[in-house]
């Protein structure tokens, strides 16, 4: 089968009981997706399919034939995502980091969907994501300054 | 909120908010974390868990598994020597061998093509067991007839004095005053147990390795860390290997919490990749991460604490029983610093504490932040509330009356050089409006009450040794080398902070290099809030010897004497008082091509001051003769509670540290920050539960840490800065003190909405709707 990652097609040799994330990262060398729970809880291996943000942790290859996988590292002329991945670097809401690319796209998807958030916005949007190290407060300042970067 | 702190230095970028020098791999998802290593050639490891909490191996048949599709090699404990490691009591092999001690604990080890196939081949081990009773609570453990979990123990080597006996992994007895007559002199005195459940890590990167043995047979290996140095000794003497056979290296780190300090399954996969002469990657799983790792100890205390009418507090005892799991790990130091914590910060002249750590057939427990902090904050920041609410005074005016102050010395004996403590009670009670807020109704939403309580802490930052390599490169730009591995916290850009301000350069001209064993010197760890204290004392000393070595080069070639030249901005030597200046470059240049060699500043230190004054106190088991130097904090916490469900929601915190000197304001932030929602996870509902020998939530499904729709956004962080004398700049810790107080603030404000003393962690919804329905009731 084949799937289509990051605007490219991409012959697989999978059985089709591996999941999304461990086609990314163990076939294709895409490694911005983490493996932190794998069962769908902690948000790190959020990736965009059909532009929908999703746990590709939890979804199995197979299932993405004929949709458009997207990860972090598509998005790096995006101007949105260029927008959060300063103000992350800027807002101290990246501590170690493993987090990060997840949030990132959980975040993408919110501004794109919302391009004026409010705190309760942002928190829903990310409520999916978990973070150990910050506390989540700088990561809101981040996704809001973000918001504001992009309507300036 | 920065106060008694000159600004004099160059660039001042100390105490600049400068972004993380890695935040750019980061947030382009480019930094590499151990599962994101894939070495050419290698194969995949896997493990397989004792089903068992309590057994003994007989035998192994590993015959179906070696002929499982793509399997490479297979590991058990015949395959490991005789070595046990562990930071204080060596009593852990590399891999179980002759018994097992704990459900989940590694049996044996897979290597397969894929991970899918290591995993479908572990399952194909057999192992013999006779299975023995299995020891499940510390009471159970200290009982006469127990299960002994280490008949061996009186033979392991030991670092201090343990008093092991049978089950008794040590004991710790500390002394000071005279706490048997001191009871008399009280007017009011409160008493009650407390106990506090096991809380996960959970950060979010599991634990992972990744080794490989070159053709010399020498190994190299990576693993998720807080200290290359920690895993290469602890690999080396499981598997009985001299240190110059392992070369142990960091990748980034995705977060540690202290359950990445101690060895994981490093010593597993160097012993795989021996075995298999491949590349070995190990990356555990969520729910393996759970059960194999450690965990922080839950906690039985109780505590007694007597006060004068006018609140002056009199004394206090601790008695603590902890659990530390089928291995010690580091609970010795644990116990021993929840003794020394015990009192609070507070100049109680009579005090007594004492605790014993016992084995059970469980996960080991060992250092999370906090390091046993949290727990008798807790037990003692209650009491603190208890008295004051018998004796009619404000909370925050009877710890003021009582709490230390510069000079004082902490409980054993230890002078206290700087203590911001009242000014944090004093911007807590500030920020907070204290006295509006304790005046106001507590229900303004029906069906709902709102409570308001705080809690103060303080915490160490030290231990044991660190040290620093500054060097000018040919073209006078800075390497700075420590061998102190940044978990995410930020470490890496505090302490070129502190290089590129004692060299006076741009902070774009310091280059830190990543910890590895054959490169670096010596770090014990990233742990016991100590890198910007320890390291970054060594990297100043190491940066002021460079910069003697630079200037008097500057000298000699300006032909003046050392004392006529300084360092100016921007790498730059200036004659003073005149305009005359040479870069770095032509000094570098100069020392590497013409005269003296390349420009080294070195140094290192290990923390030198005394816990025990034993003209004061008195000490049995003491695990840490010198410990670390002190920081503070106040926390209030405000909270509403759901009369129908009993959920509690922190609405906002306060959370104000003396820290020193921020370094880096926004990582201090951040520390405060995190620390308090970790906290706050572990107050309310973080509990790992145990079906007999069995931990029943290994996974984030079952167990929950806090996401941000259960955290307040409102959690302001207050930054004071008392400097300490030989801190770097005056910096000092910053990484656990934050959890601390949390728990015991909540526990105040939760018993100020709703009359009930919780005694017990987590507070769940539960737990609170029955203490309201149980203070309802007292009241009708």
């Amino acid at each position: 089968m084949s799937i289509n990652v990051n605007s490219r097609s991409q012959a697989l040799e999978t059985d089709g009981h591996d999941t999304l994330l461990t086609v990314l990262r163990d076939e294709l060398g895409i490694t911005s997706p983490k493996r932190g729970c794998n069962q769908g809880v902690c948000g790190s291996c959020t990736v965009m399919i059909d532009g929908t943000p999703q746990r590709s942790c939890i979804t199995l290859s197979a299932s993405c034939e004929n949709k458009q996988v997207h990860t972090l590292d598509f998005y790096k002329d995006d101007p949105t995502m260029q927008a959060l991945q300063n103000q992350f670097y800027n807002c101290g809401a990246v501590q170690c980091g493993f987090c990060t690319a997840g949030l990132l796209i959980s975040a993408y998807a919110l501004l794109k969907d919302n391009p004026a958030p409010n705190l309760e916005d942002v928190q829903n949007a990310l409520s999916g994501n978990i973070c150990r190290c910050t506390g989540y407060r700088k990561i809101v300042d981040g996704v809001i300054a973000a918001s504001k970067e992009l309507s300036s | 909120m920065s106060n008694t702190v000159s600004n004099t230095h160059g660039l001042g970028v100390v105490g600049k908010s400068v972004p993380k020098l890695e935040n750019r791999e980061k947030v382009l998802g480019k930094a590499e974390y151990i599962a994101d290593i894939y070495p050419p050639h290698m194969v995949h490891g896997a493990l397989l868990a004792s089903p068992h909490a309590h057994a003994l191996i007989l035998g192994y048949d590993i015959t179906e598994a070696l002929a499982a599709p793509g399997v490479v090699a297979v590991l058990t404990g015949d395959d490991v020597g005789e070595g046990r490691m562990g930071a204080f009591i060596k009593d852990e092999h590399a891999i179980a061998k002759h018994r097992v001690r704990y459900i989940g604990e590694p049996v044996a080890a897979v290597a397969a093509e894929t991970e899918q196939q290591a995993r479908k081949a572990a399952d194909l081990i057999r192992i013999e067991y006779q299975t023995l009773t299995p020891v499940l609570t510390p009471e159970q453990g200290l009982a006469a007839d127990a299960p002994i979990i280490h008949p061996d123990l009186e033979s392991y080597f030991k670092v201090f004095d343990a008093g092991s006996e049978a089950n008794l992994a040590s004991r710790t007895v500390f002394d000071e005053g005279d706490i048997a007559n001191a009871w008399e002199h009280c007017d009011v005195i409160v008493e009650g147990e407390f106990t506090t459940q096991a809380q996960a890590h959970v950060s979010i990167e599991p634990c992972g390795a990744v080794a490989h043995m070159d053709g010399n047979g020498r190994i190299k290996l990576w693993s998720a860390n807080q200290s290359v140095f920690r895993v290469q000794a602890n690999v080396c003497e499981s598997l009985e290997l001299p240190m110059s056979r392992l070369q142990s290296l960091t990748p980034r780190i995705g977060a540690g919490f202290g359950n990445k300090m101690e060895p994981h399954i490093q010593p597993i996969t160097v012993a795989l990749a021996m075995k298999c002469g491949r590349p070995v990657k190990l990356i555990l799983s969520r729910e393996e991460d759970f059960e194999m790792v450690r965990a922080r100890h839950p906690y039985r205390i109780r505590m007694k604490t007597g006060a004068k009418k006018d609140g002056t507090l009199v004394a206090r005892s601790c008695e603590v029983l902890l659990d530390c799991g089928a291995y010690v790990d580091d609970s010795p130091g644990v116990l021993g610093f929840s003794l020394l914590m015990a009192r609070g910060p507070y100049n109680i002249p009579n005090m007594h504490s004492e605790g014993k750590l016992v084995y059970t057939n469980k996960i080991r427990f060992g250092a999370f932040r906090g390091f046993g902090n949290p727990q008798v904050t807790f037990a003692g920041e209650q009491q603190i509330d208890e008295i004051a609410r018998q004796l009619e005074i404000d909370p925050i005016d009877l710890r003021r009356k009582n709490v230390l102050s510069e000079g004082d010395p902490w409980f054993l004996g230890q002078k206290v050089e700087s203590a911001g403590l009242a000014q944090c009670i004093d911007a807590v009670e500030k920020a907070s409006e204290w006295r509006d807020q304790i005046r106001s109704t507590k229900t303004q939403i029906p069906g709902r009450r709102t409570g308001i309580g705080m809690a103060i802490t303080a915490h160490i930052s030290g231990l044991l040794s660190s040290a620093a390599i500054v060097r000018i490169l040919e073209d006078g730009c800075v390497a700075l080398n420590t061998g102190a591995v940044d978990i995410g916290q930020g470490s890496d850009t505090v302490l070129a902070q502190i290089c590129a301000e004692t060299l006076k350069v741009d902070l774009k001209s310091v280059s830190v290099a990543s910890p590895d064993t054959d490169g670096s010197p010596y770090n014990w760890g990233t742990t016991a809030s100590r890198v910007t204290y320890m390291t970054g004392r060594a990297v100043k000393s190491a940066a002021e010897k460079a910069a003697i070595k630079i200037k008097q080069h500057a000298a000699e070639m300006f032909d003046c004497n050392i004392e006529d030249v300084e360092l100016r901005d921007g790498g730059m030597v200036g004659i003073i008082g005149t305009d005359n200046v040479l870069p770095f470059l032509a000094i570098s240049a100069r020392a590497h091509w013409a005269v003296g060699g390349p420009i080294i500043g070195e140094h290192s230190l290990a923390f030198e001051r005394d816990t025990l004054d034993p003209k004061r106190a008195v000490a049995l088991g003491l695990p840490f003769p010198r410990i670390g130097v002190l920081s503070f904090g106040a926390l209030v916490v405000e909270v509403e509670v759901d009369e129908v469900t009993g959920q509690t929601r922190i609405l906002k915190a306060w959370s104000a540290l003396d820290v020193g000197r921020a370094i880096n304001p926004q990582l201090v932030e951040v520390q405060i920050e995190g620390a308090f929602v970790q906290g706050l996870g572990y107050a309310l509902f973080e509990e790992m539960v145990w079906d007999g020998g069995r931990l029943s939530n290994p996974t984030l499904m079952d167990y929950k840490v806090p996401t941000i729709a259960d955290v307040p956004y409102d959690i302001e962080s207050i930054i004071i800065e008392s400097p300490e004398p030989d801190g770097p700049y005056g910096a000092k810790g910053a990484g656990e003190i934050g959890i601390n107080a949390v728990p015991a603030a909540i526990a105040n404000a939760v018993f100020d909405a709703t009359s009930y003393r919780h005694r017990h962690l987590p507070m769940t919804s539960e737990r609170v709707f029955n203490g309201l329905y149980n203070s309802q009731r007292k009241h009708q």
